[in-house]
């Protein structure tokens, strides 16, 4: 075969594998989420009945908190639904986002290892766990990543007049499952979601030392991207499906998802 | 056997007038005038070093004059119906066959004509049976016999060869210069360069001598084995060492 | 519970249609991406070695450097040119198969332009007069030099696409890692890893490596097969 022949052949098997890619001819919207919803195995259960109700699409692109934000912010996704109140109202206020809807929450759980050298379980609050994990300078993994995991862990320190710092307070400066699996290899204690924690394998030597306060109590909203700012936004596809999940069926699917029968998220849409 | 050649409108003859050729301001050949008639076989020697291979380089347009002229028969200063022959054979990787056909190629004959000339030229040389066989695995000696058979096929008028025989053993420098006499024989110019006085006395009709860049001899072969004039040519057929 | 080398031989047996779509994908970007880099990359690199011109080896240090971009970095920049805000933003490519092709396309041309420069000028070294000599100048040279080439630079090739399949961290910026869209081995074994499932993304790398090792064994065959026919 000449050469002449074999470039076009390349050439040709070239253009048409990219042709073999997906035209996104069918309904679809981008959602950015976190990386701990999407591991906690929700968009799984209620997606496809999302889909088959409507016949839109749902592409979640998850990442860290912060990072969800900005991608909304620059317009390459359509709808944004993460967990970190004052983050999200700030998104609104900046014009960013047309409207914050609540529509679940779930809990933060304190994990550490079976043994509980700084005796969680006898805690009374939040805040007292926080002060023995620093008191016993017992090893803590943290996020260190700006998520909405890691701004709840700040303010519980906050909340408790501490400054974590020195050698047994970790930032991992990485999602939930890498640094529970942190957590999991030290020993360490670590702040984490009930969802992302339930569906976590690699447990090691960590159970749930402390559970229960109010203010671990952990809200999701969505907003639609402002069009406005961004017209090419599926404004449309993107209130339809805020309009579905706050609505009684969304809502009765995000409850009926369970782990281990356990249900992660409870519904708050007003 | 070729056609004749039309030779009104041959290359030939190469003339080089007062040609130098310097690197880095260091005059490698130096003042160099001679004529390359047609038909002829002109055997170019000296010592290791003395210029030859740059010479011969010069001849065939690798390399260009700093000083002086180098003309063609229309003048013109580089002229195609050339090819030459390096002492070590550079094949391409591929086959036998293969590499006869490329030259052709790059002369853009059409592929009947290619395929014709190929199977002519491996006939003629005794290459059929190898035709097929990766070029890189032939012995030294049959893949120079290859170099110098690419070369015929591409119907040059002059064929320049450096040393073209000095890596093999005795049996295949004797099929080169049969060869290098075939060639001759149809009317191609040789310009070949050898350190083997025997070869030089089985082939040369003419002889070129070239000392430290300078041309101190160029005679007939019969005048120049009778008797050369400048002494360190003289030295040269003696088999003195001549720096 | 199964070991990570039973889970993997399982999942394969299974057929499971999920982990054909990711497998399917990752091919279909890495493969796509090797492709255009060499149809660019080739003769680029061969361009490199033969030309001259003022500048010359800052461009080869260039390209020798870019071969250790991080897969990272070049997520990063393809993103900010991809994203809406950014200036090629009216594509609409980001999250898209599309994007992960270009920005592993980014990573692996710089070896196929190292290497092929490396190789062609090797050979051009040693062939310059004797193709001169025949009527082939530079220009000319390039298809010859690297047919001629072709063993050394499939080397190359299979080194691209090596770091190509490996990497995770290109292809999780600009693809998003949406399942069923762009979840490839590498970010589903990341996501398996963050979800604390070790053993299956244990299981999915080495899935990962015997598919690389059957790309792998298939060229070495080739090459072999080529070698009988051609030398």
């Amino acid at each position: 075969m000449t050469h002449a022949r074999r470039l076009l052949m390349s050439a040709t098997t070239g253009v048409a594998l990219l042709a073999a890619l997906p035209a996104s001819a069918q309904d679809f919207i981008t959602v950015a989420s976190t990386t701990s919803t999407e591991n906690s195995g929700l968009f799984g259960h209620i997606l496809p009945i999302f889909l088959a109700e409507t016949g839109i699409e749902v592409r979640v692109v998850s990442q860290g908190t912060g990072q969800a934000l900005e991608t909304g912010r620059r317009g390459d996704a359509d709808v944004v639904f993460v967990h970190a109140r004052a983050q999200e109202e700030q998104f609104v206020a900046d014009g960013y986002g047309v409207q914050r809807f609540d529509v679940m929450y779930n809990d933060f759980v304190i994990v550490g290892p079976g043994n509980d050298p700084a005796d969680l379980r006898a805690a009374g609050s939040a805040a007292e766990a926080m002060a023995a994990i620093a008191g016993a300078g017992a090893s803590f993994a943290s996020r260190g990543d700006d998520s909405g995991t890691h701004v709840a862990e700040k303010a519980l320190w906050a909340a408790a007049g501490i400054e974590p710092a020195g050698g047994w307070y970790l930032s991992t400066g990485s999602g939930m499952g890498a640094t529970l699996n942190t957590a999991a290899q030290v020993p360490a204690y670590a702040l984490t979601d009930r969802g992302t924690w339930l569906s976590f394998a690699n447990r090691g030597p960590l159970e749930i030392v402390f559970e229960g306060d109010p203010v671990l109590f952990n809200p999701y909203g969505i907003i639609l991207v402002n069009p406005e700012r961004h017209p090419h936004v599926k404004a449309e596809q993107g209130r339809t499906f805020i309009d579905w999940i706050i609505s009684d069926e969304g809502q009765a699917a995000i409850a009926s998802f369970a782990v281990g029968g356990e249900q992660l998220f409870f519904p708050s849409a007003e | 056997m070729r056609a004749a050649r039309d030779v009104s409108r041959s290359v030939l003859p190469l003339s080089l007038e007062g040609v130098g050729y310097a690197v880095g301001g260091k005059p490698l050949l130096s003042d160099i005038t001679l004529r390359i008639e047609a038909g002829r076989r002109l055997i170019v020697m000296g010592a290791n070093g003395a210029g030859k291979s740059l010479f011969l380089r010069l001849c065939h347009g690798l390399i260009d004059p700093t000083t002086g002229r180098r003309f063609w028969a229309g003048g013109e200063d580089r002229a195609e119906a050339q090819a030459m022959v390096f002492q070590r054979p550079v094949l391409l990787r591929r086959s036998v066959a293969a590499n006869l056909n490329y030259p052709l190629v790059l002369k853009a004959l059409p592929r009947a004509q290619r395929r014709e000339t190929v199977a002519r030229t491996l006939e003629r040389f005794g290459l059929t049976p190898l035709a097929d066989r990766p070029a890189r695995l032939l012995s030294g000696g049959e893949q120079q016999r290859l170099a110098l058979a690419r070369a015929w096929a591409m119907r040059p008028e002059v064929l320049f060869l450096d040393e073209p025989s000095s890596a093999l053993d005795p049996s295949a420098t004797r099929i080169i210069e049969e060869m290098v006499e075939q060639f001759s024989a149809e009317g191609i110019t040789i310009v070949m360069t050898t350190h083997n006085l025997g070869q030089a006395r089985r082939l040369a009709e003419e002889v070129a001598v070239l000392h430290r860049g300078r041309l101190i001899e160029h005679r007939s072969a019969a005048e120049f084995f009778a008797g050369p004039c400048a002494p360190e040519a003289r030295a040269f057929l003696a088999g003195d060492l001549v720096w | 519970m199964d070991g990570p080398f039973a889970t993997a031989l399982s999942l394969i047996a299974s057929g499971d249609p999920g982990l054909m779509q990711i497998i399917g994908l990752s091919l279909r970007v890495t493969l796509t991406a090797v492709l255009i880099a060499c149809a660019v990359g080739l003769p680029l690199g061969a361009a490199l070695a033969l030309a001259r011109f003022p500048g010359r080896g800052a461009v080869i240090v260039l390209f020798n450097a870019l071969m250790g971009l991080p897969p990272v970095v070049a997520g990063l920049v393809v993103y900010l040119l991809l994203s809406r805000s950014g200036p090629l933003g009216s594509l609409a490519l980001l999250f898209t198969p599309t994007a992960m092709i270009i920005a592993q396309t980014l990573l692996i041309l710089p070896i196929v332009v190292s290497l092929t420069r490396s190789v062609v000028e090797d050979l051009w070294a040693e062939y310059r007069e004797q193709l001169r000599s025949l009527g082939a100048g530079r220009l000319r040279a390039v298809p010859t030099l690297l047919w001629d080439g072709r063993v050394s630079l499939l080397t190359g090739v299979l080194a691209g696409f090596g770091r190509a399949s490996a990497e995770v961290g290109a292809v999780l910026i600009v693809g998003g890692n949406i399942a069923g869209h762009t979840r490839t081995m590498t970010t589903a074994i990341t996501l398996e890893t963050s979800r604390g499932n070790l053993g299956l993304a244990v299981a999915l790398g080495i899935i990962l490596m015997m598919l690389t090792l059957t790309l792998n064994a298939a060229a070495w065959g080739a090459g072999q097969w080529a070698r009988g026919r051609l030398g």
